[in-house]
C-alpha cells in the first residue's frame, strides 16, 4: 500500500519533476510498443498487493509450528518456501537463518539493494540507504542500537552481504508464552525488520 | 569498480531513518518507474542494470533517491540498446515513422513472469576448487567495470561455508561478455579480520563469493 503520495496525480499540487519525466518515459514506451500500460499497472498491483513481509511471516510461522516443515527449510529454503506458493524473482536461490540463543543474524546488500522479495515484497528505504548499507558490516551492534536492539556482549552477530543471487531471509526465535497460538496469530507476531534481522521479537 | 556504491565499512554516511512496515511506493511515479525496469526489453540482464546505476556520477548517486537512480539507469539502458533517442525522451513521443514494437511483457503474462521460479545456477558445472571448510584469501583486484567482489573484502582471509554450485558471474555478464558461469560459495570472515582488533570477537560477516575472486590460503 503506498501510503503517501504528495503532489501525485491529485491536482492538489503541482506535479514534480520526477512526476513529469516519468510520465514522459512511459508514453514513449507505450507509443513505441515497448511496454505495455496494463502490465505496468498488474506489476505495481503484484508488489503493492501480492507479496510482502505476511508471506515470510507465514514461513516463520510455519517454521516455529512444524518441526518436519522447518528441517526442510534448513535443507532447501527455496523449495520450502515455494511449498507456500512464494516463488520469483529475487526469490530464486533462498538461505534461511535461523536465529537461537547465542546466535544473532542479520542481512545486508552493500553493494546494492538486494533482498527476498517474494517473502519480503520491496525493501524498506532504509535497506537501500547508505548509512543501513555501510555500517551493518562494521558496526552491527551500533546499528542495532539504533533500531532499539541491544545484544549482550555474548551473543554472535553474523551479518550476511547479498552479494550475489543468493537471498536470505531470518527465521527469529519463537517469542517466550505463545504455546497457545496457532499459526495464523504467531504470524501477526513476525515483523518484517525481524526477518531482516534489525529488530528481535 | 572502486565506486561509492561499494559503500560496507564506511563512516559518516547519517543516521539510519526507521520506516514503518506496509509502505511500498512512497510516490505513485516510483511504482511506474519499477515497473518500466520489470517490464523494459533491457530487463533480461540483471547485472548489467546493477552496473549501470554504478555509473551514476558518485556525488549524484549519494545524492539521489532509489528509484531516481532507477529512472536513471532504465533511461540509458534503452539509449544504449537504442530502443529510444535522446530527443524522444526529451520530447516525451515517437520520433516520425519510428518502428512500433511488441511489449515483450503483456499484462496477461505478468503474474506468471514475476512468480516463475528461476535460477542462476548453470550447467555443466565447472568442477569447484574449493569445497566447505577450505581457507580461501580475496584476490586483490580492482577491476574498472562490474564486481561482487566489494573492497573491504578484498584481501581478507575467510573459510568456505557452502558451495551454491557454479552461478552466472557478474563481471562477465555485466558487460555483456556471457553469463560464464563460476562456482560461487559463501565465505565466513571474522569481524577481526575484516576491521581489525576492535572488532567483537564473536561477530563474522558472510559473503556470497565466485571462485574468480579467491585463492587457496
Amino acid at each position: 500500500m503506498a501510503h503517501d503520495h504528495p503532489g501525485d496525480d491529485h491536482g492538489q499540487h503541482p506535479p514534480s519533476d520526477m512526476e513529469l519525466r516519468v510520465k514522459a518515459l512511459e508514453s514513449l514506451l507505450v507509443e513505441k510498443g515497448l511496454v505495455d500500460a496494463a502490465a505496468l499497472d498488474a506489476i505495481v498491483d503484484h508488489y503493492e498487493h501480492r507479496v510482502g513481509p505476511r508471506n515470510g511471516a507465514r514461513v516463520v510461522a510455519r517454521a516455529w509450528t512444524d518441526p518436519q516443515y522447518r528441517a526442510r527449510l534448513a535443507a532447501d529454503a527455496t523449495a520450502a518456501i515455494a511449498e507456500l506458493g512464494y516463488t520469483g524473482r529475487q526469490g530464486e536461490h533462498m538461505v534461511a537463518l535461523f536465529n537461537a540463543p547465542g546466535i544473532h543474524n542479520m542481512v545486508v546488500c552493500t553493494l546494492c539493494s538486494c533482498y527476498p522479495w517474494p517473502v519480503l515484497g520491496l525493501p524498506p528505504v532504509w535497506y537501500k540507504s547508505a548509512p543501513y548499507r555501510s555500517r551493518a558490516v562494521i558496526d552491527p551492534r551500533g546499528v542495532l542500537a539504533e533500531f532499539g536492539v541491544s545484544l549482550p556482549d555474548d551473543v554472535e552477530v553474523r551479518v550476511w552481504d547479498s552479494t550475489a543471487e543468493v537471498r536470505y531471509l531470518v527465521i527469529p526465535e519463537r517469542p517466550a508464552a505463545t504455546h497457545d497460538l496457532d499459526a495464523e496469530a504467531l504470524a501477526a507476531l513476525v515483523t518484517r525488520d525481524g526477518m531482516i534481522g534489525t529488530a528481535r521479537l | 569498480m572502486n565506486g561509492v556504491h561499494d559503500m560496507g565499512g564506511m563512516h559518516g554516511l547519517g543516521a539510519i531513518v526507521p520506516e514503518p512496515e506496509g509502505g511500498v511506493f512512497h510516490h505513485a511515479w516510483e511504482g511506474r518507474v519499477h515497473a518500466m525496469t520489470v517490464a523494459s526489453p533491457t530487463r533480461g540482464n540483471i547485472d548489467a542494470g546493477r552496473h549501470e546505476r554504478e555509473l551514476i556520477p558518485g556525488a549524484e548517486y549519494l545524492a539521489m533517491t532509489y528509484y531516481e537512480k532507477w529512472f536513471r539507469s532504465l533511461t540509458q539502458l534503452l539509449l544504449k540498446a537504442r530502443l529510444v533517442s535522446a530527443e524522444e525522451l526529451a520530447q516525451g513521443r515517437a520520433a516520425p515513422g519510428a518502428p512500433k514494437a511488441n511489449p515483450v511483457l503483456p499484462a496477461a503474462a505478468v503474474e506468471t513472469v514475476l512468480t516463475r521460479p528461476g535460477s542462476y545456477v548453470r550447467d555443466p558445472a565447472p568442477q569447484p576448487a574449493f569445497k566447505a571448510g577450505d581457507r580461501i584469501r580475496c584476490r586483490n583486484i580492482n577491476p574498472t567495470g562490474h564486481t561482487r567482489l566489494p573492497r573491504y573484502a578484498r584481501g581478507k582471509t575467510g573459510e568456505i561455508v557452502r558451495p551454491h554450485g557454479a552461478q552466472v558471474f557478474p563481471d562477465s555478464n555485466a558487460r555483456g561478455a556471457g553469463e560464464d558461469p563460476q562456482p560461487l560459495y559463501t565465505v565466513r570472515f571474522t569481524a577481526g579480520e575484516l576491521w581489525g582488533e576492535a572488532a567483537n570477537p564473536r561477530d563474522s560477516v558472510f559473503l556470497d563469493l565466485w571462485e574468480p575472486y579467491l585463492e587457496r590460503a
